[in-house]
């Protein structure tokens, strides 16, 4: 519920963010720069005198946005590549594994570097690389699922009354592997903040003036020794939604698969 | 053939499919890249000539299958191609700044290890306790900070606030705490949490009970009996910590300026030097492939039931 409760104010204040603050997040102000944290000003300004709290809330937009797309095409490609990999086995399946072996022995953050590294810095390649990162903790969860449910007598009587397999994958298989997706979605959608914000924080993620968690971060290094405020607002905001994901996917486990409370 | 040189024969072969995977696949990164490969090889300042020598060296004019093989052929051999940025032969640049960043992850690890197994032991020792408590949020927050965040605040509060430590640099020994406790962070709390779901599985035994039952100090029953059998899985997510904890330097590495080959990495995606990254990926790649085979190997060592599994 705690995790619940720190996303939902997280989201809710960057939905909210023209309410909460009225400066536009990319306007310069060189007559305000490095303004410490005031009553105009709650979280300061940066060294372009653009208010740090109109760059956390509409920055917070971005990172979420990321985490959430990238998370979404681990799903996409993921699920049906598991499904298809434990359903029919043989060949197919040793191929997906091989694939998705190779991908998993490499940290996600240097395989995302890598894919920057050909993709390009920017927004979009983000997300992609960060989401192609994501996909084979998907595709070896839905395998493993897949393998024991479709031994289930229900998946036995679909099959020999003459259901399509695709339809036995869609209608009987995926619908009862999904509470393990969802707690591993809830959970990855944490470790993608923190690498997507990473990429940021690096210079190769979102390019300013856009503001977003991780480039901020990396703005704000430059600044440590003189107003060191400026990294630790955008961090600890990171920290927050990773930490609410983390709590959120453990609950989920929890309620999810009572034999794990403890 | 015993199990135990099956197991390993297994493993090397899956090691080594792991190793034409990645290579395959670092191979094919530069091929799919918007134009001529001899090009983004050379990088943006070569001159026609060089990037008429690279495309001949690179063999572009032959079907792809036989480029592969003679990448791996020369990847096996240790040459990695020549540096776009500095002209250096790739290898050569890499194995300059390959001690700094096993030095900064072997005593991550070393740190990861040490602490989170302590942490771990305490908490279940003194389960539901406050300081069982403690430890657990501890280990929560660890997980969840971004490595790169703490390295910053690391820096401000001991380096700018008390000026007790170095905030970047690699020259005197003290540069070395704030990289390193960055950089196991994560690592001791995922131990952490490891050990204590291990020590408490461990202690409701009945071999523990009947330690304690035979009137063993308390001392005894804990280190030498139920740590002993906690440990095996603990052995393997610390081994397998050094993949994260490779990921880990790239950053922690940015945020000390430390030489390693972390920030050659970042450093070279700028410059858009290709064979240095290929190189680099490829380095990293060999060093997680044999650490894992060494942690799997250790397993079945430790636990025999894993090669007849």
């Amino acid at each position: 519920m705690l995790g619940l409760a720190i996303l939902l104010l997280l989201v809710l204040a960057c939905i909210a963010a023209p309410l909460l603050t009225p400066y536009n997040p990319e306007e310069m102000k060189l007559s305000d720069v490095l303004i410490p944290p005031n009553s105009a000003h709650p979280l300061g300004t940066d060294h372009l005198g653009r208010d740090m709290l109109a760059r956390l809330l509409y920055g917070g937009r971005l990172s979420l946005m990321i985490g959430f797309l990238a998370v979404g095409i681990g799903l996409l490609i993921g699920i049906p590549l598991g499904a298809v990999s434990g359903y029919y086995g043989g060949w197919v399946d040793m191929l997906i594994q091989r694939v998705a072996d190779i991908l998993l022995s490499f940290p996600s953050i240097l395989l995302a570097l890598s894919l920057v590294a050909v993709l390009g810095v920017g927004l979009r390649n983000v997300i992609i690389s960060v989401g192609i990162s994501t996909i084979p903790s998907f595709i070896r969860l839905v395998r493993g699922s897949v393998l024991s449910i479709r031994e289930e007598t229900y998946v036995e009587a679909a099959r020999s009354v003459g259901v399509r397999d695709w339809d036995i994958i869609r209608r009987h298989i995926l619908v009862n592997a999904m509470a393990p997706v969802i707690v591993q979605a809830t959970l990855s959608l944490g470790s993608t903040i923190l690498v997507a914000a990473g990429l940021g924080f690096l210079g190769l993620g979102v390019q300013p003036p856009t503001p977003e968690w991780g480039s901020m971060l990396g703005e704000g290094r430059q600044y440590i020794f003189s107003a060191s405020y400026i990294a630790t607002f955008p961090g600890l905001a990171i920290f927050l939604a990773v930490l609410g994901f983390n709590l959120l996917g453990d609950g989920l486990r929890d309620a999810l698969d009572p034999r794990l409370r403890k | 053939m015993t199990s135990f040189t099956h197991y390993i024969v297994q493993r090397l072969l899956a090691a080594l499919i792991t190793l034409i995977g990645i290579s395959f696949i670092v191979f094919l990164l530069v091929r799919l890249l918007p134009g001529d490969p001899a090009r983004v090889i050379a990088g943006l300042l070569a001159s026609e000539d060089d990037v008429a020598r690279i495309r001949t060296w690179m063999g572009l004019d032959r079907p792809l299958p036989v480029q592969y093989a003679t990448f791996f052929g020369r990847m096996v051999r240790g040459d990695l191609g020549i540096s776009a940025r500095t002209k250096e032969p790739v290898l050569r640049e890499i194995m300059t700044r390959l001690p700094a960043t096993v030095k900064l992850a072997t005593i991550s690890m070393a740190i990861a290890g040490l602490l989170g197994v302590l942490g771990g032991v305490f908490a279940a020792y003194r389960r539901n306790s406050i300081l069982d408590f403690l430890i657990s949020v501890s280990t929560l927050f660890g997980i969840s900070m971004p490595v790169y965040w703490l390295g910053l605040m690391l820096i401000v509060l001991f380096a700018v606030r008390l000026h007790w430590l170095p905030a970047a640099g690699s020259e005197h020994p003290t540069s070395y705490i704030l990289p390193s406790f960055t950089l196991a962070a994560f690592s001791i709390a995922l131990v952490a949490r490891m050990t204590r779901s291990s020590m408490l599985e461990v202690l409701g035994d009945d071999y523990v009970r009947t330690a304690r039952a035979k009137g063993l100090r308390e001392s005894t029953v804990v280190l030498r009996h139920a740590l002993r059998n906690a440990l095996i899985p603990v052995v393997t997510v610390i081994g397998l910590q050094f993949g994260a904890l490779l990921g880990g330097a790239v950053l922690t590495e940015t945020v000390f300026g430390w030489p390693g080959m972390g920030q050659l990495l970042v450093d070279s995606i700028f410059a858009r030097d290709y064979p240095m990254v290929q190189g680099i990926v490829l380095v990293f790649a060999v060093m997680l492939i044999t650490v894992n085979l060494i942690v799997d190997i250790l397993y079945a060592y430790i636990d025999p039931r894993i090669r007849y599994g």
